[in-house]
């Protein structure tokens, strides 16, 4: 059992359900990450996830974008970044997941990234531009590490295909809520609630819902159905918005504190 | 096309790539989940497309007419006495409408956009002659068309942009990252990312995620078919040496796929040596770069040591790109093409030299394969002879060409 699945199984016991906050690495700074991660660990997040600047993120909306732009600009390695969650992990409570381009994990080559990322602490890898199809090798390195691999889901993948990924996935399945790219949506699809609610039934595997989440009334509406709900433009615009990170840090804060608590 | 050549592609293309996309490790389909689906249908379109007779007669009808195929193989013949050995042969692609070869591509894939009941086309231009292209085939088959261009393509590439949006295309000027052709595809694979249901992607190259680079290839294969048949008609054997400039490869996958089995033919390909070898100075990534992942598929791209796409430069739009066609990284590896690259000065120099020489203007992209076609032409005798796919013309280009020499344009 890996981390992610004993913190699935803990929070299903106690019948709760896990607030992901998504943050990119080293945006606005590295110092910033790590205190951004330990303060969304105080604040109850069960999960984070971390992203790892890419040059050419084409699932990423103009937040995310800028901000792995920014971050790439200042020249933040992954080095840095694996040196930064290694001093980070021994003082959160949550298990920090990898967002990461498979142009990153396939340079390094699988097996090495693995191992790197598991060796400073990362409990797992999502990586958006790899299918299950394309997904043979990573995933064999990863079953024999315990490290978990999240495939997402979409709007558009067929319902046979939604079952096959679950399969291949461990840890969690990444629910794409919306059928486009990352940042907040004042509204979510109708049909969201019925597609998770569809595959609910289905598997065992904790499905947690991402893109678009930003508000009180989001979170209402899609905790019930999810074991999770993931939040990353919302925060990231944070830090664009005040020019005092200070300040940001203290908005993701009251966020974190408001959607926590709407999950009930 | 007569039967026998449709036979022999087909039968080649169906083993290369393979049922994932793989030419040999290159290819395959590295994109988010949302695009599966569009892909897939995309894929069993394209297939049941290829098998349908009344497809190809539609393409070729629109082929001959509205484009003006078959394009003439000419004789440079000032080209060769200046280069002193082979007969200098160009595929003149630049006389396509539009002005170069990117019609044959955008044409078969608008068809296939019509067969998927889809309503909207976008595309992703660097020098414009795809935008140009897209927004030609999306006028003439009544499709609404967004094309996205680097911010610093549409400033060096005026003319083009003012012809699609006479055309009805709306141009959409990218200014995220550096402003030119890689990031105006993912723009426009963002936009596919929402868009998706009802829209298709016509991709310029032979680049992107699986069924991409291979359906490209075969409508860009047009060039080298009918190359190939005018070689025997017109000299009675095919050519020892076919030379053609690569940005994301799709002239010369078309121009070499048909010569692909044939041994004696020798196949180079070249690519833009921008200023210098240094990163970002060029772009030459089977030259100078190594296997990695971009925009969807596995081949060779410039990259550093974490897998973040480098920057690149090239004098010409339509070859400033970090990225290139899995099945020229195959190509490649098997040693069945040579790649090598041409330097902007040189590429710049012969753009006049075609012109004073031979009264063509040729696109400053297709100056890069017959800067190193006259030079390898130099090193072979007068009974041989060589072809160079003149992919494009040049007056998109006098702008940027008399800003560079400092003269009114
Ligand atoms: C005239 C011309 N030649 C060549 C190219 C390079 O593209 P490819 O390598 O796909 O042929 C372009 C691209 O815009 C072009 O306009």
């Amino acid at each position: 059992m890996s981390v992610i699945d004993e913190r699935f199984a803990d929070l299903r016991a106690s019948g709760r359900k896990a607030f992901i906050p998504f943050i990119t690495a080293g945006d606005p700074s590295l110092d910033m990450t790590g205190r951004l991660l330990l303060r969304l660990s105080q604040c109850g997040a069960a999960i984070a996830e971390v992203g790892i600047p890419y040059s050419d993120p084409i699932a990423d909306g103009p937040v995310i974008q800028a901000s792995y732009t920014r971050a790439l600009e200042a020249g933040i390695k992954l080095e840095d970044i694996f040196a930064t969650i290694a001093r980070v992990v021994p003082q959160v409570k949550m298990p920090i997941v990898s967002m990461v381009s498979y142009a990153i994990v396939n340079r390094l080559g699988p097996q090495r990234y693995v191992e790197d990322a598991q060796r400073c602490g990362f409990s797992g890898a999502i990586v958006p531009d790899l299918l299950v199809e394309e997904g043979d090798e990573l995933r064999e390195i990863c079953r024999q590490r315990d490290f978990s691999l999240i495939h997402l889901v979409t709007p558009t993948t067929p319902r046979q295909r939604m079952l096959r990924i679950a399969e291949c996935s461990t840890g969690f399945i990444y629910f794409v809520s919306v059928t486009g790219i990352t940042g907040e949506r004042t509204e979510l699809p109708q049909e969201l609630y019925e597609q998770v609610a569809w595959l609910r039934e289905r598997t065992e595997i904790p499905i947690c819902i991402g893109f678009g989440i930003s508000r009180v009334e989001h979170v209402r509406q899609l905790a019930p159905v999810a074991d999770g709900l993931i939040v990353g433009s919302a925060i990231v615009r944070k830090f664009v918005e005040a020019n005092d990170p200070e300040v940001a840090l203290a908005q993701v804060d009251e966020l974190a504190r408001a959607l926590i608590g709407a999950m009930g | 096309m007569n039967s026998h050549t449709v036979e022999r592609v087909q039968s080649a293309s169906t083993q290369i790539p393979d049922q994932r996309g793989r030419f040999g490790e290159f290819g395959g389909r590295f994109v988010p989940e949302t695009l599966t689906r569009a892909l897939v249908e995309l894929e069993s379109a394209y297939a049941a497309a290829r098998k349908d007779p009344t497809f190809h007669v539609e393409l070729n009808e629109l082929l001959k007419r509205f484009v003006g195929r078959p394009s003439p193989l000419y004789h440079a013949q000032r080209l060769t006495k200046l280069a002193g050995g082979a007969q200098i042969w160009f595929k003149r692609e630049d006389l396509n409408h539009t002005g170069a070869h990117k019609i044959n591509n955008t044409l078969g894939q608008a068809l296939l956009t019509l067969r998927m009941g889809k309503k909207r086309v976008i595309a992703e231009t660097g020098a414009g002659q795809h935008g140009v292209a897209t927004a030609t085939a999306c006028a003439h088959f009544g499709l609404p068309c967004v094309v996205y261009m680097g911010a610093e393509d549409v400033r060096r590439q005026k003319p083009n942009v003012f012809s699609m949006r006479l055309m009805g295309a709306e141009v959409r000027p990218v200014t995220s990252g550096s402003k030119t052709l890689r990031d105006a595809v993912n723009e426009a694979m963002r936009d596919w990312m929402a868009s998706v249901e009802n829209t298709h992607y016509i991709i310029g190259s032979v680049i992107g995620p699986h069924p991409f680079p291979m359906m490209v290839r075969d409508f860009q294969s047009v060039i080298g078919r009918e190359a190939r048949a005018q070689c025997q008609e017109t000299f009675h054997r095919l050519p020892d040496t076919v030379v053609a400039c690569v940005g994301g490869g799709s002239n010369a996958a078309g121009m070499f796929f048909p010569f692909i089995e044939d041994a004696s033919v020798r196949l180079i390909g070249v690519e833009a040596g921008g200023r210098s070898s240094s990163s970002g100075e060029h772009a030459a990534p089977l030259s100078l770069g190594t296997p990695g992942v971009l925009h969807g598929s596995y081949s060779y791209v410039m990259q550093d040591r974490d897998g973040q796409t480098s920057p690149v430069h090239s004098i010409s739009a339509g070859l400033d790109y970090p990225g290139v066609g899995p099945e020229h990284s195959y190509w490649k590896d098997s040693g069945r093409v040579e790649y090598t690259f041409c330097r902007d000065d040189d590429a710049l120099a012969t753009f006049d030299k075609v012109a004073r020489n031979e009264g063509i203007l040729p696109a400053l992209e297709s100056c890069h394969a017959v800067a190193k076609a006259i030079e390898i032409a130099g090193t072979m005798n007068a009974e041989q002879n060589l072809l160079i796919c003149l992919s494009g013309r040049g007056d998109k280009d006098a702008a940027e060409i008399a800003r560079l020499k400092g003269q009114d344009y």
